[in-house]
């Protein structure tokens, strides 16, 4: 019940981050979203999802406030409006059938499949030593595919501030 | 309406900021080392460090933080976290194969020098993740575009 509520929450803060003209109350609305999405996590009962979720989403508010702040965008609504709905909601019907067919047959919310992951759970504090079954999980067991996340981390750092660093030092000349 | 421009925000911000930064810079650290123990881990604990310096440098301006820690040093840590992170996993092939841990006890449970090298990983996670968040944050929101004045 609680679940449904939050999920409601998130879609109707995800319309009004989407309807609302004001740049400054849109981005507010998308930290809503992250924030109900951080509470489902709690009610899932994934605490380091949470806790990373919250920690990020207050970075990206943080960011998102700062580069919103002075600017002000001219909204554009130019014609077509009516090919454009006509063809969303042919997209969302099409996506709406093959999906039908896609999710009948995932196992039900709860009961998952799990032939490794009962496995790992059985067997993960005698293996490793570890108590938290989410660490053993990612830095033992499956460490590579961490390493590929940390990875992506440094890629994308590098790439930020190889595009930022060349700009900036040509203004000031 | 100022006559100068200062750096930073007001004095009620800056007085509890330095009351409150070496807390949220403690609890990071806490939750990197409890890794293995409770919910958290290298990534949330890292991003919980970046924050602290972001504190930082939203209340005290941008040229305070930057004396202290500048961006080529972050960048710096960052590498450096990363290159322990693989080093770790290269040590293993002297004991089997990848990621093996053979120079490690597993200890007792809840303990915290348990668990192999799972704190190692976390340690050297958190810092390449804190690092490259506070480059990220030092250059990109602090950035005047090509026509701005400012």
């Amino acid at each position: 019940m609680g679940l449904q509520l939050l999920l409601l929450f998130m879609i109707s803060a995800a319309i009004v981050a989407i309807e609302v003209e004001d740049l400054l109350s849109s981005v507010i609305a998308v930290g809503a979203v992250g924030l109900g999405l951080s509470m489902a996590f709690l009610v899932l009962k994934a605490p380091d999802l949470a806790i990373t979720q919250l920690v990020v989403e207050i970075l990206c508010l943080i960011i998102l406030i700062r580069a919103t702040i002075n600017k002000d965008l001219p909204l554009i609504r130019d014609g077509r409006w009516l090919f454009n709905t006509i063809a969303t909601v042919l997209f969302i019907a099409l996506f709406l059938i093959l999906a039908y067919f896609a999710l009948k047959d995932l196992p039900a919310f709860g009961q998952p499949i799990m032939r490794v992951a009962g496995e790992y759970i059985a067997q993960g504090l005698q293996k490793t030593g570890a108590t938290n079954i989410v660490a053993a999980i990612i830095l033992d067991f499956r460490g590579y595919d961490t390493l590929g996340e940390a990875t992506i981390l440094f890629t994308a750092v590098m790439g930020v501030l190889a595009v930022i660093r060349r700009v900036g030092r040509i203004n000031e000349k | 309406m100022k006559s100068k421009k200062e750096a930073g925000m007001t004095l009620i911000v800056k007085t509890i900021t330095r009351l409150t930064v070496g807390l949220i810079l403690l609890y990071g650290i806490y939750i990197v080392l409890h890794g293995h123990i409770s919910p958290g881990g290298g990534f949330a604990g890292g991003v919980i460090i970046a924050l602290s310096f972001i504190h930082l440098m939203l209340a005290f301006g941008r040229e305070t933080v930057l004396k202290k820690l500048s961006e080529a040093k972050a960048s710096i840590l960052e590498s450096l976290g990363a290159s322990m992170f693989l080093s770790v996993a290269l040590l293993g092939f002297l004991g089997g194969y990848f990621f093996f841990n053979f120079f490690l006890h597993k200890g007792r449970p809840f303990d915290l020098f348990s668990a192999g090298i799972i704190p190692l990983c976390n340690i050297a996670i958190s810092l390449e993740v804190g690092a490259g968040l506070f480059a990220i944050f030092a250059a990109l929101v602090f950035f005047k575009g090509a026509g701005e004045k400012e």
